[in-house]
């Protein structure tokens, strides 16, 4: 008995610091931004808003914030129709060695965009004149999340009973016309997970943005924040809680919106 | 509105499964026609082969004038209900049933109207703005008629539209099928693996096994005289008596009563013959007194069905059945008579009817 309650009180005590851990940084984000002159503890703000005016004066942490909209939905849009489209194709065709092809596509996309790869990918985007540029820095990312979408989006589209489409075809309409009219809204929950997954996955990127990008009007918020030094070299504290929450408020309102709108699935119209 | 006509129609699925072993079969224009047998004899093969869902591995399907064979199934202009319905769930109603002219490029508004004109008919009117998961499995049921109904297909295709309903949806949605399809006048195939729905419902019906049809007829025809002893054993309510034997002159030894030729089998068994004797339990005639040419035994079973009872004789190591009327059923374990009606009695030779 006795050790049954001295195990719970070991257990919560620590769940109460692992929990501490994970919540003081998150605490700091919010209270930080609103304090003046800031520092690594987490302190009662005195509710300036001389820091954000400061994020407002920098030449570049607004628009890079417009960039990192810009890379991470468009790279979105991408990868959810191509990744759609592959898919369906893979779920409804039969091809000999379809599942090798998929596991080697799911290997090989985490060297594309890993850092074994960077050498030549940079050689490349150079070659065709994308070094520097958002298309090209969208395509580049679009390709690396790829394998993985259509590997996720395959298990929905194998999960949506065939009669469906079948029914629809027995009705006249073509392939395109039954992916827009029937595949689509069936496994639209599952499109705006892989959107939301693939904002979330470029918004958080630093690292090709950061290699392929020197143009600093083009940056993303990612590569933005590493440059928020003072002058003396130190890490400029308030510029940076401060640009970090405004960085961190569009992705939890995607999740929330996202989770809202599409968060259910159809049923019925299938007698089981 | 248009014939169908299957020649030598083959499906030998991957895997080598031959569902449909070279099938020959014409319905003509406006027919209801019904596809009966066991399950996994082929039946949704069949019609997944007409609608083109499959393709045929031999022979050739013909559709009116037309050859379909090869063509994808949005161009053979017939209109299918599945199984399982298939409505589209994100849809409402009116949305699927106007589905079809949707791929046709009928404008919204007309083809929203033409959604309502025939899901009026069917009694939907009140549920057009509803989706599928919010029906019940009979309302359901009519939308996937109502959509079938809104494409003015050349023929409908059902496949067990009916084995989702209760019991007692199951009948009425039966007469009112069987209503709309006279009315609509159009070609249907219907497959089913209840022969009451069969018998009930089609001007004619095919009986299948294992990739073959064994008997095309009326349900008359196929009731009353079935050509083989499968579908002997395949269709009515209480199986067929059917009983190994031998001709002896002008009677027949039938476990070891002697009985007489049925009138469809006179002079056409030779003295000597191996065959079987048929009957329906319905067909006999039941007493406690000795008759001559009747199957004598012990009572076994008694089952009720309702306005008359199953009776079941041990006949020698055989057992015998016979309907009796209400009122008059014996006990378990008296002595009873059953008379077959020499009218009705068939006799199979190498299972197929004399
Ligand atoms: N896609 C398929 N691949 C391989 N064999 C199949 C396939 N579909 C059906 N079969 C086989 O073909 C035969 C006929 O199947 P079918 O579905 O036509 O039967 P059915 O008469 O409709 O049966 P039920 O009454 O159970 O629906 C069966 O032996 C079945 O196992
Ligand atoms: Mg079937």
């Amino acid at each position: 008995m006795t050790r049954f309650v001295l195990g719970r009180i070991g257990f919560y005590t620590l769940v109460a610091v692992l929990l501490a851990f994970f919540s003081i940084p998150l605490l700091w984000l919010v209270t930080a931004p609103f304090t003046s002159d800031p520092t690594y503890e987490v302190k009662v703000p005195d509710f300036t808003l001389d820091n954000f005016r400061a994020v407002l004066e920098h030449p570049y942490a607004l628009p890079s914030l417009w960039n990192s909209v810009v890379l991470s939905v468009g790279s979105a849009v991408l990868v959810v129709v191509m990744a759609a489209l592959a898919a369906y194709a893979l779920s409804r065709v039969r091809l000999p060695g379809r599942d090798a092809l998929l596991y080697a596509l799911l290997l090989l996309s985490s060297i594309i965009t890993g850092t074994a790869a960077m050498v030549p990918l940079f050689q490349l985007a150079v070659e065709l004149n994308l070094i520097d540029s958002q298309l090209g820095l969208i395509l580049i990312l679009t390709g690396g999340l790829l394998p993985a979408a259509i590997f996720m989006l395959k298990d929905f589209m194998d999960s949506t009973p065939k009669s469906y489409e079948e029914s629809a075809r027995v009705f006249g309409a073509s392939p395109l016309q039954i992916v827009r009219h029937v595949v689509v809204p069936l496994v639209r929950p599952g499109l705006a997970t892989i959107a939301v997954w693939a904002v979330a996955n470029v918004w958080g990127n630093f690292l090709m943005p950061y290699l392929l990008l020197s143009d600093v009007e083009k940056q993303p918020a990612a590569v933005i924040t590493y440059t928020l030094y003072t002058e003396g070299g130190q890490a400029n504290l308030s510029m940076l809680s401060t640009f970090g929450l405004l960085y961190s408020i569009p992705v939890v309102l995607m999740y929330l919106f996202v989770s809202k709108k599409y968060g259910f699935r159809f049923h019925g119209g299938i007698k089981r | 509105m248009a014939a169908i006509e299957l020649r030598g129609l083959t499906k030998v699925y991957p895997g080598g499964v031959k569902a449909l072993d070279a099938l020959d079969l014409a319905i003509p224009d406006g027919e209801f026609f019904a596809l009966l047998g066991p399950s996994g004899c082929g039946k949704t093969t069949l019609l997944r082969t007409i609608a083109g869902l499959e393709t045929a591995s031999g022979g050739s399907v013909v559709i009116g004038e037309r050859d379909v064979t090869a063509l994808q199934p949005g161009a053979r202009d017939v209109a299918m209900v599945f199984q399982d319905y298939a409505l589209f769930p994100h849809m409402d109603v009116t949305d699927n049933i106007a589905y079809p002219l949707r791929i046709k490029k009928v404008a919204k508004a007309a083809r929203h109207e033409k959604a309502a004109e025939v899901g009026a008919r069917l009694g939907l009117d009140h549920l057009m703005d509803r989706r599928p998961g919010q029906l019940s499995g009979g309302q359901q049921q009519r939308v996937a008629l109502a959509r079938v109904m809104a494409t003015q297909a050349q023929a409908y295709l059902f496949d067990e539209p009916l084995s989702n309903l209760d019991a007692r949806l199951r009948l009425e949605a039966r007469t009112f099928l069987k209503k709309l399809q006279r009315e609509l006048g159009v070609t249907t195939v219907f497959v089913t693996h209840d022969q009451a729905e069969a018998l009930a419902m089609a001007d004619r019906m095919a009986v299948m096994e294992s990739g073959h049809i064994r008997q095309i007829g009326t349900p008359a025809e196929v009731f009353q005289r079935p050509a083989n002893t499968f579908v002997a054993s395949f269709i009515g309510s209480t199986p067929m008596n059917l009983l190994d034997g031998v001709a002896r002159g002008d009677t027949l030894e039938v476990a070891g009563c002697k009985v007489a030729v049925p009138v469809s089998a006179e002079g056409r068994v030779p003295d000597g013959t191996a065959i079987v004797y048929g009957v329906r339990p319905e067909y006999m005639t039941y007493s406690a007194e000795p008759a001559d040419g009747a199957f004598g035994g012990k009572v076994a079973i008694v089952e009720n069905l309702g306005a008359s009872h199953l009776v079941t004789l041990d006949v020698g190591d055989v057992i015998v059945q016979a309907v009796v009327p209400e009122g008059s059923e014996p006990l378990v374990g008296d002595d009873g008579y059953a008379l077959p009606r020499r009218d009705r009695a068939l006799v199979y030779r190498d299972g197929e009817l004399v």
